[in-house]
């Protein structure tokens, strides 16, 4: 009977880990038989592309889920980031993306600094930005679709080295940047430890309200990022729809790749997981001519199964 | 006072009486959306002529009506230590759920989509309070569950259904007694048996209690999770109503409506002095927190000039500026009582 | 003799294979005050839980007035009789003392609450009780023992046959104690069974008339608390022989230390707000300053303010007649001062983590280079102090959460100690673990002082902190009142320095 529990404690713990990956691997091998040219490089490049923005977001939300926390203001975010994109292309590509990520930190700064300096709840100080910065988006672009001629930024769209695509190759690079942050660094240690135990932190004289800014600015940035992508694929600046609910798809990616909502743990390769499952899921779904309604429904199924999975094998 | 008369020394034991500061930290928590609300009703007043009128305030009253009604059960749910994302979705699914059904008249018009309402409540209700799961992603899957369901009845959204012109449904949305839109006394009555219930009933403290210290609640006895349901199924019916008044006063049930509710509905009821971590709050300010919205909104639009979309960044910039206030009072008042 | 109201007959109940309660027996009668004791992890708790519906019993039967009976949970408990005070107040903090008082049974009219009504009540009820509290201010603005008086207020107006308390008076003072244990003979008078759970031996033979012993999930022994004297029930408690308890003593402690240099810490007037008023302190190289006084003297608030945890409105703190800014835990640690805290769970471990992670939780910048962490600079930390303090750990890698309390602690002790410290503050440092590892700890504070570490112990445990300590400063109401050094430091020089306070507090 105990060793029964046990078997079943373990495995819970291992499908919380690890059943992301499993679920994977059964999704591509059911799409190996299912869907036609599965494995054609078209199919994989669009599935790869398509994932980039929410992966990124993820990343910046798997760091702040982390600490305990939450960024539903990703989507604003990114809106911010298109809206003001294409007001600076005049002075070039590259000025205009400083200057989206720019916004993108102090927009990050800003809920920082409710959370870590004024101790407002990070689900309130970042649904203020939410409204907000959806508002300032559609402000500052006039509520107007504006196209994009800049080659730069039309390049790193559709452009593509050896077969992958700039986008796919920026978010590798962030993986791989977030992943050592988080396991190498003693910025990351510190951070996991403070979503553990804030208290136990203090009292370790751990820079908990520097960590905690430091952590909201790279949410920021990082959705900024995903802004400055998502426009550059879209070929065009669309703050009004950019981003919408990406915080949701960002959350789901997060919890179900393993890292928990209570803080303390941050797993950046099963996010990676998380954001791919996802994306796969919905992508397998419209290729049998599911409609994106049911596969909407899915994913709220989904979401909730991965957090109830997790509070059964967190006991 | 002689030590057989008390055992206790409550002087020394107790501390001294809360103090000016926590009191009127208090106050300012409690009325601070009506106080503001006043203000810009006679600054609005003096600055546009046509703002104080009979008219524009009745209509804006109808508008703020469908919002009014989510936010009842919104603070509910928020007095109880939860928050309900979902409303947003119930209220656009309740709303073409009604505009469908009114084709077989008034009664299946408000029964079809408030009991679908309902159990949408109800199933995040068990989740919440059976399961114990945190009640942002679960309603965070009710928003993106009743969207899908949204979409699916619809056809993707493709379908519209209208509501017929001479339906009796359509009198909820835009009918009037006594020169006052259906909505408005709708929204006054709920609010009246919503204040009784919050304050008067046991259902009332318990929501209090539940949000002031869930843990301690269980033990005292109160029954927590058939608490949470019924408040998530509340909330539910709450949304839904709205939807179908919304929809009546439109005449059709329209998909693409509600987005972003949610977050409209929890900040009239931050606004509105409740507090988001629970076990403090009411329905006046609430009620006060969704007619500052309103009024703001009205007043940037009676200016004119200003770009539409402002709405928005005022309301975020209200909501930050209302939490960090009320994240510093109630410091003050801990501090006080320390 | 009266007929039991409440009896629990050969329960058993496993956790994950592991026997917490092997078939106990116990028997409760109306108007008696029955101890139940043990060292933690007898199965005191898991027994409580049993008898209060939170836990089932996998074998046996409980008996409820002369009926089998078997309880869903807690409200099942309530419902049939049986209330529980816990040890942190379970009340509702946010709402008014009447509210607590009545919540889930308000008098109502018309299905309306009925708030006079229950205003009323609430105040005879406290009047009744020796309460002095308006029954509608908020709760949380009264001091902890006045709200567990509320708890127990509430207990008794539930009608309840019995009255489970869990350690009632851990976080109360004396004086509050005192009030307290009045309630609880006056709800023996009325006929209550009180079932009273505590640590402390002299509140046992002050209100308590059985007393059962458990250990190791079984009842060892059980009867009239007068027919056993203190050591026999320690002895009884441990499984030992009375001989041996009476030769050990009950720390490990040696006693001396020598110290004659310069001290190494020194805290100067001490000020803040209502918290502290004026704590004067030094400490030698080698030596172990103990920190004496009642709960809500000071003695926590002292050590974290040397620590940086608690900012000052005045004072001053040396460090090898360095100054050090006041208010920033990173200043004391870099001057070489470190806090064990009271509790390890809230304030010290990071429960998902590993223990090598959270050894070097402290130390992790100096563990790395341009913020990358060197592994085997911590590996080494680790495996120095994992070594050294005999910490019992499956590896470095196994979560601190499933480590044994002392395991932890000694997994706090290798965090600051990795650190080098000068200074060494523990709060409370054997609280809630077991004796063979507390003995440990306390050989370990005797070691280190040795090896010139300056050392500052607070402690409840008075034999404790006078085995332990050179030096013993007592506090009250925030200030350093009086010092105890070499002969003059006994159990009975503390208590009647407390003790003075106390009369003198009274006078005033």
């Amino acid at each position: 009977m105990t060793t029964v529990a046990l078997r079943r404690d373990n495995l819970l713990a291992l499908t919380r880990d690890y059943g992301v990956y499993a679920a994977l691997v059964v999704l591509v091998i059911i799409n190996l038989i299912i869907t036609p040219n599965f494995l054609a490089a078209d199919n994989l490049r669009t599935q790869a592309v398509q994932v980039v923005p929410v992966l990124i977001v993820a990343l910046g939300m798997a760091l702040v889920i982390g600490t305990e926390g939450i960024d539903l203001s990703v989507g604003s975010v990114m809106a911010v980031s298109a809206a003001i994109l294409p007001l600076y292309l005049g002075y070039g590509a590259f000025p205009a993306i400083l200057l989206c990520l720019l916004a993108g930190a102090v927009a990050g700064l800003l809920s920082g600094t409710l959370v870590a300096v004024v101790g407002v709840q990070p689900i309130v100080a970042t649904l203020a930005l939410l409204v907000g910065g959806r508002g300032l988006a559609l402000v500052i672009s006039d509520g107007q679709l504006k196209d994009i001629f800049n080659p730069t930024i039309l390049a790193l769209g559709d452009g593509s080295v050896a077969g992958i695509p700039y986008t796919v190759l920026v978010a590798v690079v962030l993986v791989a940047l977030v992943a050592l942050l988080v396991g190498k660094t003693t910025f990351g240690r510190q951070l996991v430890a403070i979503g553990g135990n804030r208290r136990a932190a203090e009292f370790a004289a751990l820079p908990v309200k520097r960590v905690l800014l430091v952590v909201y600015v790279l949410s920021g940035l990082l959705a900024a990022i995903a802004g400055i992508l998502g426009t550059a694929r879209l070929t065009a600046s669309d703050p009004s729809k950019l981003g919408e609910l990406i915080e949701l798809s960002a959350i789901t990616a997060v919890v179900v790749g393993g890292t928990p909502l209570s803080g303390g743990r941050v797993r950046v390769i099963g996010t990676v997981g998380g954001a791919l499952l996802m994306q796969l899921i919905t992508a397998t779904l419209i290729k049998n001519d599911v409609p994106v309604s049911v596969s909407q429904m899915v994913q709220a199924a989904i979401i909730v199964a991965a957090v109830l999975l997790q509070r059964r094998a967190a006991r | 006072m002689t030590m057989t008369e008390s055992f206790v020394d409550t002087s020394a034991a107790t501390g001294a009486r809360p103090s000016r500061g926590a009191t009127l930290a208090a106050l300012a928590q409690r009325h601070g959306a009506l106080v503001v609300l006043v203000i810009l009703l006679v600054a609005g007043g003096i600055a546009f002529d046509t703002f104080l009128t009979f008219y524009n305030l009745g209509n804006l009253a109808v508008q703020a009506s469908f919002l009014a009604v989510v936010t009842l059960g919104m603070t509910l749910v928020i007095v109880s230590g939860g928050i309900d994302l979902s409303v947003g979705s119930v209220y656009a699914l309740a709303g073409v759920l009604a505009a469908y059904a009114s084709q077989w008249g008034l009664v299946p018009a408000l029964l079809l989509p408030l009991a679908v309402s309902a159990v949408i409540g109800l199933a995040q209700g068990v989740l919440i309070g059976r399961f114990g799961m945190a009640p942002f992603i679960v309603t965070l899957g009710g928003l993106l569950f009743a969207r899908g369901l949204l979409q699916f009845i619809t056809d993707e959204g493709a379908s519209t259904y209208l509501m017929p012109g001479d339906s009796p449904v359509r009198w909820l949305g835009s009918g009037k007694v006594l020169g006052i839109g259906v909505p408005v006394l709708i929204v006054v009555l709920l609010f009246l048996v919503g204040g009784f219930v919050l304050q008067r009933t046991r259902y009332g403290m318990r929501l209090f209690a539940l949000g002031g210290n869930e843990d301690s609640s269980a033990l005292m006895g109160i029954p927590v999770v058939r608490t949470k349901v019924l408040t998530y199924v509340l909330s539910g019916l709450g949304a839904g109503l709205a939807g179908i008044l919304a929809a009546a006063q439109l005449g059709s049930g329209v998909t693409v409506v509600g987005v972003g509710l949610e977050l409209n509905a929890i900040a009239a009821v931050v606004i509105g002095g409740t507090v988001l971590t629970g076990g403090r709050g009411g329905v006046t300010g609430t009620l006060a927190g969704v007619a500052l919205l309103y009024v703001i909104q009205d007043l940037i639009n009676q200016s004119g000039s200003v770009n539409a979309n402002m709405q928005q960044v005022v309301s975020g910039g209200v909501l930050i500026v209302v939490v960090v206030v009320q994240t510093v009072l109630s410091r003050v008042r801990r501090g006080q009582s320390r | 003799m009266t007929e039991p109201v409440l009896e629990a007959l050969g329960v058993e109940k496993r956790f994950a294979g592991v026997r917490a309660l092997a078939g106990v027996d116990l028997t409760v009668r109306p108007g008696e005050v029955h101890a139940l004791v043990g060292e933690n992890g007898a199965g005191k708790s898991t027994l409580i839980k049993v008898l209060t519906g939170v836990y089932q019993p996998d074998a046996g039967e409980l008996r409820y007035q002369g009926a089998p009976v078997r309880f869903a949970g807690p409200p099942d408990a309530q419902a049939a009789g049986i209330a529980t005070v816990y040890q942190e107040v379970a009340l509702v903090g946010s709402m008014s003392v009447a509210s607590n008082l009545f919540l889930g049974r308000e008098p109502r009219r018309f299905g309306m609450i009925d708030f006079p009504a229950m205003r009323k009540s609430a105040a005879k009820l406290l009047a009744e009780l020796g309460i002095d509290v308006d029954p509608a201010r908020e709760l949380r603005t009264l001091g902890l023992g006045v709200q567990q008086m509320i708890a127990v207020a509430r207990a008794l107006h539930s009608d309840a046959r019995v009255v489970i308390m869990d350690e009632p008076t851990s976080s109360l003072e004396p004086r509050e104690v005192d009030t307290l244990l009045a309630l609880v003979r006056t709800l023996a008078e009325r006929d209550v069974a009180v079932v009273y759970v505590s640590h402390r031996m002299d509140e046992l033979y002050r209100v308590c008339d059985v007393v059962t012993v458990l250990r190791d999930g079984a009842v060892v022994h059980t009867g009239p608390l007068a027919e056993l004297d203190r050591v026999r029930l320690i002895a009884t408690m441990l499984g030992r022989d009375i001989a041996e308890v009476r030769r050990e003593g009950s720390t490990a402690f040696s006693g001396e230390h020598e110290t004659e240099d310069e001290p190494v810490l020194a805290a100067h007037e001490l000020r803040r707000s209502t918290v502290l008023d004026g704590v004067d302190l030094e400490v030698r190289p080698g030596e172990v300053v103990g920190l004496g006084g009642l709960l809500g003297s000071g003695r926590s608030e002292t050590v974290q303010a040397l620590a940086g945890l608690q900012r000052l409105d005045s004072g001053a703190v040396e460090v090898n007649g360095q100054p050090v800014r006041p208010g920033s835990a990173a200043a004391a640690i870099r001057a070489g001062i470190v806090l064990v805290p009271e509790d390890r769970k809230v304030e010290g471990l990071v429960p998902n983590l590993s223990v090598r992670e959270n050894i070097v939780l402290a130390a992790l910048p100096r563990l790395s280079r341009l913020g990358v962490v060197s592994r085997a600079k911590q590996d080494a930390v680790v495996r120095t102090f994992m070594e050294r303090l005999q910490i019992k750990a499956s590896s470095p890698d196994q979560r601190v959460s499933e480590l044994s309390g002392g395991n932890q602690q000694k997994v706090m002790l290798a965090r600051w100690l990795a650190m080098s410290p000068k200074v060494l503050l523990l709060d409370e440092p054997t609280r809630g673990i077991d004796v063979g590892v507390k003995a440990q700890v306390q050989q370990l504070v005797d070691e280190l002082a040795d090896q010139g570490l300056g050392i500052v112990m607070v402690s409840s445990d008075l034999e404790e902190l006078v085995e332990g300590a050179d030096r013993v400063v007592v506090l009250r109401d925030g200030k350093s009142i009086s010092q105890l050094r070499g002969d003059e430091v006994s159990v009975d020089a503390v208590l009647a320095e407390i003790a003075a306070d106390a009369a003198e507090e009274v006078g005033s």
